[in-house]
């Protein structure tokens, strides 16, 4: 009898059998239905758009890789990968600030808990806000950066009207919130550092910036890779900023892909364009994301 | 601990680190005390340049002009009526579908996974016209249901990582046992994996709020109406309506800032956890 109870136990039915290869499809079923209407799906027909003339209203004619040519002499579209570039890589700077702005705070003084969150403060508030507030900052009658430029004897300037420094400036703007990210990450990343390891190092006589170099920040690795990869994506992203502070003015100088796409798309009814940039966009992303995806797949089968 | 304590450095550092902490917190922070301040400036202040000294007065009076000539309230109300839902939404999705990639062994498993991933990082702008299409074609455009609707969709996917990584490190005896038991795939879900996410759930939500509050693309792309517009997009749209009345912008901008601020100070260490998660392993 209690033979028999145990046998039964633990060899499942086949309904049991069954459900368990059913359970997870309907678990994910919601979320797939979602995902796919709403991001998979919208992908394969922006590639499609991207063939086509269209204004949004009337007919699609089919013109094939017209927009793309079209793209590839529009000066703004270089304009624009331009800008991208630079935003790709001053946005990195937010690597070593992060890390530096992390390395100061990480001490147990009195209030630190509240300083450390205090510093994070600009990543929380909306991309809008940050960019209300640099471009005040900015502003060339009565900005701060002007008063203080103004207290050494220099300005006025006008950064975000000049087309040289304008990219700079709205970049500088967009490093705020992201060295704060990137603080925050490494802060945590430094509260997982092996403590025996730093103390053995120091006892070979490794000190400052040689003890970083060797010692932490390989133990850091976790963090810097995501804070790469969120700082690239994020530069490859950047708009709101942009169309904040300069809608992408002075004559178009500060345009990023992304707002470049927004103005073809819904300011000049020219949706297959907007397409064909949103899809340019899409594939030098994919390069990052491909990279994290792979990543992250080769570390999921080495643990298991 | 790297660096070394400052406890035990000469007495000159150690009085050093402390005077430089708050000199670099209010440098760092400089652009926000501003606004702050200039918030609650007279506009007799704005007009003679007074930007950036102490108020001559304090005008809170600023705070209640935003909310009577503009309709400030509405757009509040707006995001509200937004975020919620998307909170609720995506973390209830991703937590069943994180569940299912985390406890499940399945051929798809792994490239399902990498795909909520990956589309959580795509450019906006791949999604913008067939989505807002739909919406057009749906009828929901400009309506708060359209930026339910694709949030949900869209968040679900770092939700999903979220979730999955964090069902993983519970023990699958748990869940192994249970079916022993003869307990069904569905309520081992619901009674035994949803209780004990619950910290995650919080974490993640706090996040998700954060997130929705403070988009702004999807707020111009998909809804135009006073009536439907989310305080980011309102903000902005009012900002040409107040030219250089800095005084109210920046209650306005305060105001706009202040729910998910708020929603951090008090949450803050779910708010970390969800943000590094992974950054520790991987």
């Amino acid at each position: 009898m209690a033979v028999a109870e145990t046998a039964v136990a633990y060899v499942p039915p086949r309904s049991r059998w069954s459900q368990q290869r059913i359970a997870p499809w309907v678990f994910m079923l919601p979320a797939l239905l979602f995902f796919g209407v709403y991001v998979v799906w919208p992908i394969i027909q922006s590639f499609q758009i991207g063939l086509y003339e269209w204004d949004g209203f009337s007919d699609k004619s089919y013109i094939g890789g017209g927009n793309y040519e079209e793209l590839f002499d529009d000066d703004r579209f270089w304009t624009s990968v331009w800008n991208n570039v630079l935003w790709l890589f001053l946005f990195l700077l937010a690597l070593p600030l992060g890390l530096a702005v992390a390395l100061f705070l990480n001490q147990t003084v009195f209030g630190i808990r509240l300083i450390k969150s205090l510093f994070f403060f600009p990543f929380v508030i909306s991309q809008v806000v940050v960019g209300l507030v640099f471009a005040w900052f900015y502003d060339p009658a009565n900005g701060l950066l002007n008063e203080l430029l103004g207290l050494v004897g220099l300005g006025p300037t006008a950064i975000l009207s000049d087309e040289n420094s304008v990219t700079f400036g709205i970049i500088a703007a967009g490093l705020w919130p992201q060295v704060a990210y990137c603080m925050i990450l490494y802060l945590t990343g430094l509260n997982s550092v092996d403590p025996e390891q730093i103390e053995a190092a120091r006892l070979d006589g490794a000190r400052g910036m040689k003890l970083l170099w060797f010692v932490v920040l390989p133990q850091l690795r976790p963090a810097t890779f995501i804070a790469l990869v969120v700082t690239m994506i994020g530069a490859l992203r950047s708009f709101d900023l942009v169309q904040v502070m300069t809608d992408g003015g002075p004559f178009g100088q500060s345009l990023v892909l992304g707002l470049f796409m927004y103005h073809s798309a819904l300011f000049e009814y020219r949706m297959g364009y907007g397409a064909a940039i949103a899809t340019v966009l899409f594939l030098i992303m994919s390069v990052f994301i491909a990279f994290f995806l792979w990543r992250m797949v080769r570390g999921e089968r080495q643990t298991g | 601990m790297f660096p070394r304590p400052i406890e035990k450095a000469s007495p000159f550092a150690n009085i050093s680190y402390r005077v430089a902490l708050p000199i670099a917190l209010v440098v760092w922070l400089l652009p926000l005390a501003a606004v702050m301040l200039t918030s609650i400036r007279t506009i007799d202040d704005i007009n003679q340049g007074n930007y950036w000294t102490w108020p001559s007065s304090l005008e809170f009076w600023n705070y209640v002009t935003i909310f009577q000539t503009t309709p400030m309230a509405r757009f509040m109300i707006n995001s509200v009526i937004i975020t919620v839902p998307v909170m609720i939404g995506s973390v209830a999705l991703a937590a069943a579908a994180g569940y299912a990639l985390a406890k499940y062994k399945f051929r798809a498993n792994i490239w399902l996974f990498a795909m909520f991933v990956g589309g959580n990082f795509v450019p906006f702008q791949i999604l913008m016209i067939p989505v807002r299409d739909m919406a057009l074609f749906t009828g929901v455009y400009d309506t708060h249901l359209a930026l339910i609707l694709f949030h949900v969709a869209f968040q679900t996917g770092f939700c999903t990582l979220f979730m999955r990584n964090f069902i993983s490190g519970l023990p699958n005896a748990l869940i192994e046992s249970a079916r022993v038991e003869g307990v069904s795939e569905y309520k081992i879900f619901w009674f035994i994996v949803v209780p004990l996410v619950r910290p995650a759930l919080a974490a993640l939500a706090v996040l998700i709020f954060t997130f929705v509050w403070n988009d702004y693309f999807w707020a111009l792309v998909l809804v135009q109406s006073d009536a439907v517009k989310p305080v980011t997009a309102g903000i902005s749209a009012l900002r040409g309506q107040w030219l250089a009345s800095w005084q109210l912008i920046s209650a306005g901008a305060v105001v706009a800032a202040l729910p998910p601020v708020a929603l951090f100070f008090l949450l803050q260490r779910h708010f970390i956890a969800g943000l590094t998660l992974g950054a520790t392993k991987g």
